[in-house]
């Protein structure tokens, strides 16, 4: 197991916004993190990734327990992140952004071999062409890769994606989940929170349904779209309900 | 979309040749030569023109572009506004000047001490007020530059409020007093060349990219690894260490120093200007932004009407800069003209 949490909880004050969420993450495996706006996904992401303490519970990364451990430890430990609203050096180019990645990260590379990575890895998300842009000047979808491209020079085991599809167009979308499945394949294990179903349905290994703050599903995609407390979960959001519930008709017919 | 196939991302690092290294290092040091070119300019002025009162206003230039250099490593890569910065000038020069006319030490040893005490101070302060963000950190560095000044005002074995002065015996040991301003002259620019050198330095190194990470986003940053309590504090402790070692000399060349001159929060709010005027978190920046400063402030001094309100003339200044050009001089340029950003690094 790569990742295991063991009843974390978040409070924000009076507010629940994490309340008992345990799941085992296997190596290798792209996780797909799904619930209605305000569930506590991202809540949760800043428990793993070290920026929030969780007010109770456990966080083992690679066999050791990082509870309460600073976000830069989690990143030595080999731990990136994207953030779902992006935040770029601005005033640094594309291309040193990266060099950030690679340099504090897992490997902490120094300046010319982290250079060279981020060359490499802004290649693969195809920014290529903007490197020596300042990223401040990248639109959003730019940005977005951005966060990627950041995250991947790190070389993580283990890379938390949150809602990189949000935003982009469909073709932009199929570029991206390609990329997803690719890094996965280079042997990274994936959590990735999303609001688009499909995208996410037809990637992950596995799903787990936050609402609330309380996990309510978890399984493959199949089991998890006809999970009746799911669908009841998604109600509240009339146009995601109404797509978990066609797909979950046509995973009835093909059955 | 190129095929990410052939290109391993997570793969091990690659290696890279010497030869490119060499080339990728050779181009690196162009950025540091107008810096260099300028202080040897500096140094050398007084000789061409032959005149004492030459070496003066230069001595006083160069210093304050030293003391802004090593503030610019705070305030312009770190991001942090330290509003009394001057503490470090004051405390450095307070205790090589304890050294030199108490204990009787001679300069090199003492401005060592002043650099280590400042450095010293820098670590500690580090420690509890760094982890305080924008406004609050700014207001704590005056803090402490108050604190420190009543201290000093109430310390006896370093004079109390009226100081210390040095026995003008002292001097003979440099060849004179003659001989001796002359020689501080040469010391500040061989510091300044320094200063100009780890400032340059830093810009460029993996530390110094944690530490632009930390003033873009200080949140990112740790996310992606920075580890930012421990940046900052070596950032602070750098910037620190220069004007310790500065404090002494200018107070050996005074003769005399005073809990009030040591102190003066003016002259920090002075050094903001300086960087801010040049262009924050460039190495160029904050020696044309002491040259013209200070080139402004000889011309203030002369002429009656504004003699008295130079500090409001700084303000203004302050406050024109970072509403219309907050990058300074440097950063417009950088950003006007592209093709000069090796240059003006
Ligand atoms: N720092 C914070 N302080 C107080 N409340 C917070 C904080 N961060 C999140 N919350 C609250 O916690 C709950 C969960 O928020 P979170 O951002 O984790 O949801 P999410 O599942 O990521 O939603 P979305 O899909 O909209 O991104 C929300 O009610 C939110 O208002
Ligand atoms: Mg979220």
């Amino acid at each position: 197991m790569i990742l295991q949490l063991e009843g974390v909880s978040k409070n924000f004050g009076g507010l629940r916004a994490l309340s008992d969420v345990t799941f085992d993450l296997p190596e290798g495996q792209i996780l797909g993190l799904i619930g209605p706006n305000g569930a506590g996904k991202t809540t949760l992401f800043n428990c793993i990734s070290g920026v929030y303490t969780p007010t109770e519970g456990r966080v083992i990364f690679r066999g050791q327990e990082v509870t309460g451990h600073k976000p830069y430890d989690m990143a030595k430990a080999g731990m990136a992140r994207t953030h779902q609203i992006v935040r770029p050096l601005n005033e640094l180019t594309v291309r040193e952004n990266v060099i950030v990645g690679s340099c504090f990260g897992r490997e902490g590379n120094g300046l010319t071999a982290a250079g060279r990575i981020a060359d490499e890895v802004l290649k693969f998300v195809g920014l290529d062409g903007r490197r020596d842009q300042l990223a401040g000047s990248l639109n959003v979808g730019q940005k977005k890769r951005l966060e990627m491209a950041r995250a991947l020079a790190a070389r993580p085991y283990l890379l938390l994606l949150d809602e990189v599809l949000a935003g982009l167009n469909p073709s932009e979308i199929g570029h991206m989940v390609e990329i997803v499945r690719n890094i996965r394949d280079q042997g990274v294990t994936i959590i990735m929170i999303e609001h688009v179903m499909k995208a996410v349905m037809s990637v992950s290994d596995r799903l787990v349904v936050l609402d609330y703050g309380r996990q309510i599903a978890e399984g493959t995609p199949q089991v998890v779209a006809n999970d009746p407390q799911v669908i009841e979960a998604y109600l509240g959001d009339p146009d995601l309900a109404l797509r978990l519930m066609r797909d979950q008709a046509r995973s009835q017919e093909s059955t | 979309m190129n095929s990410p196939q052939d290109s391993s991302v997570v793969g091990s690092a690659p290696k890279v040749s010497w030869r490119e290294a060499l080339s990728q290092n050779a181009g690196a040091y162009v950025g540091l030569i107008l810096p260099l070119i300028i202080i040897a300019l500096l140094t050398i002025w007084p000789t061409v023109t032959g005149k004492d009162i030459t070496r003066e206003s230069i001595f006083t230039i160069m210093l304050s572009i030293a003391l802004a250099s090593s503030l610019n490593i705070l305030l312009g890569y770190t991001g942090y506004v330290s509003f009394g910065h001057v503490v470090f000038f004051g405390l450095g020069g307070y205790v090589g000047f304890y050294l030199m006319a108490v204990q009787g030490w001679s300069l090199w040893p003492a401005m060592a001490m002043g650099g280590l005490a400042a450095g010293l101070l820098a670590f500690l302060l580090g420690k509890a007020i760094l982890r305080l963000r924008g406004g609050y950190f700014a207001l704590a560095t005056i803090g402490v530059n108050e604190a420190m000044r009543a201290f000093i005002n109430n310390f006896e074995p370093f004079g109390g409020p009226v100081g210390m002065t040095l026995n003008f015996q002292v001097y003979r040991d440099y060849g004179g007093a003659a001989q001796a301003l002359r020689m501080t002259f040469y010391i500040l620019a061989a510091i300044t060349f320094i200063v100009i050198l780890v400032s340059y330095f830093v810009r460029m190194s993996k530390f110094g990219l944690g530490l632009l990470a930390i003033r873009e986003d200080e949140d990112a940053a740790e996310v992606m690894g920075v580890v930012a309590p421990s940046a900052k504090t070596w950032a602070y402790v750098l910037s620190a260490i220069f004007p310790g070692i500065l404090g002494v000399l200018f107070f050996f060349k005074n003769g005399s120093i005073e809990p009030v001159p040591a102190f003066r929060l003016n002259f920090s709010i002075e050094m903001i200007v300086m960087v801010m005027l040049g262009g924050q978190g460039t190495v160029l920046g904050p020696i044309l932004g002491g040259i013209g400063y200070q080139s402004l402030r000889g011309y203030l001094l002369t002429s009656p009407l504004f003699k008295n309100i130079q500090l409001a003339v700084a303000g203004v200044l302050l406050l024109v800069i970072v509403l219309f050009v907050p990058a300074g001089v440097v950063g417009w340029l950088r950003n006007r003209f592209p093709v000069l950003r090796r240059i003006l690094q």
